[in-house]
């Protein structure tokens, strides 16, 4: 088999084995890149020679004895809104173009540490904010399973790269869904960790209280292996867990849901789901019901306002993190003619620096927080916040972990809602409400629907730092439907 | 009747320091009436007696160590800066010519 389709679990052992060098590796998804790029689009930027020497220094690392981990070796694609200090950073916006940090986001270095290299930086939605990855400032990311659709988003590069073969791993963020919708839509496994468990230092702020850096894979054990190698408490996030990360590679290994409770929420379902969808995701509850899991049917009746209350939170916390975007310290500065003030070149930077989507929100944000506003709004949806996540504390006690559809739909036309805000925000249903509780959650494929032959994803919520829970589950069903199939989903695939 | 008007999403855009054209504001306006209007459903969940959260974990004040440790050079620091002098940022003006 050849390298670019084996799993990053494989390739760690070959290259630590001695079988195969990280400098091989990486030339191999290089190629790869090489020839599929010119349809995918995934990468922002690739450096061929700063990918090598990165593969170099961990082959020499490891003639020299030094003990790195599973993963030493192999490559990753790194969503472009992580600071990297030998790539530009991005964001996927105009307002950055060509910036190079002067540090390294700590998933970055911690990446970098366990000896992993990274190919390149991938496309995403501007500041990560929408769910196709058409709003990048660089063109849209396309589905490898059909080009004319979407990849998901925000972090749609990653998991095109991913479902492509261009890479075994990716680094995404999750702030409503941005890390699960693209794993669903692109066949692949994404997994949203428990808010706190992975560090947003060097991650470009996009809604801080929600924000959640996370793994892409082909596979549960790939996602685990990743999920185990960036998270844990960092000094740097004021916001982070001090607590041990939970043991999620075991629970991929195990993969046993016997005797496990799973709730399936009742309110996602019905009116506006693809029957496709529906059919691919109830045959995954009897599954785990032959597999000798409980199944119930849990309601969680607030569920239906998660969405109005994110796109009343993340654009409130926007509004505010992009203030930084002033046209004074680093990035796009426009107007600046010796004539006019800061604040004219500030306004006028952030109208040429930002796309549609961005605005949109800024400005949402800002009507959300304004006197006279504040109450009915943002005030409100932080309440709602509170009753969600009292839902889901209820839910816990009787199950222990929650299913649902990943998506509504499976993967839709590029074009199609590109200039309908409201019919793209529906994407995010079924993901908002783990990201307002902070609680974890997996999406793994879980079959093709009948209308279209495109991915559809179950998504597994679990409890706060519940990580475990959602890989048990995740690889369970993962090896169940593979048995079933005769191999993974990724082979239904058209070939690029 | 509109939840939000022309003049109000003028206002916003000089709130969020956004030149937008006249095209710009009108198309915005559209949108973000739509918007407005359905995310007003979070009245519809009754909370009154219910304490808002701005964050998912209960986290307070963290605190660090007050100890000196290794930072960006000035060099670092300024290398992304549209225009530097004298290891400065160099910035249009920021006073009225009256000032």
């Amino acid at each position: 088999m050849s390298l670019i389709r084996k799993s990053a679990a494989e390739l760690g052992a070959l290259i630590a084995a001695g079988e195969a060098s990280a400098v091989e590796v990486a030339e191999a998804h290089l190629d790869r890149m090489a020839e599929v790029e010119p349809k995918v689009n995934a990468f922002l930027h690739v450096d061929r020679e700063v990918t090598l020497a990165q593969a170099r220094a961990v082959d020499e690392r490891l003639r020299a004895g030094e003990r790195l981990g599973p993963l030493a070796g192999v490559p990753i694609a790194h969503k472009d809104i992580f600071t990297t200090a030998d790539m530009p950073t991005t964001a996927a916006s105009k307002i950055l173009e060509g910036w190079r940090p002067p540090y390294d986001a700590t998933v970055t270095r911690r990446l970098r540490e366990a000896g992993l290299v990274i190919l390149g930086k991938t496309n995403l939605d501007e500041f990560a904010m929408g769910s196709s990855t058409e709003n990048s400032a660089y063109g849209p990311t396309r589905n490898p399973w059909d080009l004319t659709r979407v990849p998901g988003g925000s972090s749609g590069g990653s998991s095109a790269a991913v479902a492509a073969y261009e890479a075994p791993l990716s680094m995404g963020t999750d702030t409503g869904g941005s890390i699960r919708q693209p794993a669903a839509l692109t066949g692949i496994v994404g997994m949203k960790p428990t808010y706190g468990g992975s560090s947003r230092y060097g991650l470009i702020a996009f809604a801080s209280s929600l924000d959640t850096p996370g793994p892409f894979a082909r596979d549960v054990l790939d996602a685990a292996l990743l999920h185990e190698t960036f998270s844990g408490h960092d000094p740097l996030d004021s916001t982070s867990i001090d607590a041990p990360v939970p043991s999620v590679v075991e629970a991929a290994r195990q993969a046993d849901v016997s005797g496990m409770r799973v709730g399936v929420v009742k309110e996602f379902g019905g009116d506006g789901y693809q029957p496709g969808v529906l059919a691919r995701f109830n045959e995954a509850v009897a599954l785990l019901e032959s597999l000798g899991a409980k199944v119930v049917e849990v309601s969680c009746p607030s569920f239906a306002t998660a969405l109005p209350a994110y796109y009343l939170i993340a654009p409130s916390e926007c509004s505010s993190n992009l203030a930084r975007f002033d046209a004074m310290r680093y990035g796009l500065r426009v107007g600046d003619d010796g004539t006019r003030s800061a604040e004219e070149v500030m306004a006028l930077t952030r109208a040429a620096g930002f796309g549609p989507e961005v605005k949109r929100r800024i400005m949402l944000g800002t009507y959300a927080l304004s006197s006279g506003y504040y109450d009915a709004y943002y005030g409100q949806a932080q309440k709602v916040r509170t009753v969600i996540s009292r839902e889901f504390d209820a839910a816990f006690h009787q199950v222990d972990v929650l299913v649902s559809p990943t998506t509504p739909t499976t993967a839709f036309p590029i074009g199609e809602r590109a200039d309908d805000p409201m019919a793209m925000y529906l994407a995010d249903l079924c993901t908002i409400p783990s990201n307002l509780a902070g609680n974890a959650a997996i999406s793994v494929p879980c079959g093709l629907a009948d209308e279209d032959g495109l991915p559809v994803g179950l998504q597994v919520m679990a409890p706060v730092l519940g990580d475990d829970r959602c890989y048990r589950v995740g690889a369970a069903v993962e090896k169940a439907l593979e048995s079933r199939w005769g191999g993974p989903l990724l082979k239904e695939a058209a070939a690029l | 009747m509109s939840a939000i008007t022309r003049d109000e999403v003028a206002h916003l855009a000089r709130l969020s320091r956004l030149a937008l054209t006249d095209d710009e504001l009108d198309h915005y306006a559209t949108q973000l009436d739509a918007i407005i209007e359905s995310v007003a459903k979070v009245a519809e969940v009754a909370a009154e007696d219910v304490p808002p959260s701005s964050h998912a974990l209960p986290l307070t004040n963290v605190f660090r160590a007050d100890e000196v440790r290794p930072s960006l050079t000035p060099e670092q620091a300024l290398s992304g800066a549209p225009a530097v002098e004298d290891d400065r940022f160099r910035v249009p003006r920021i006073l009225g010519e009256e000032a």
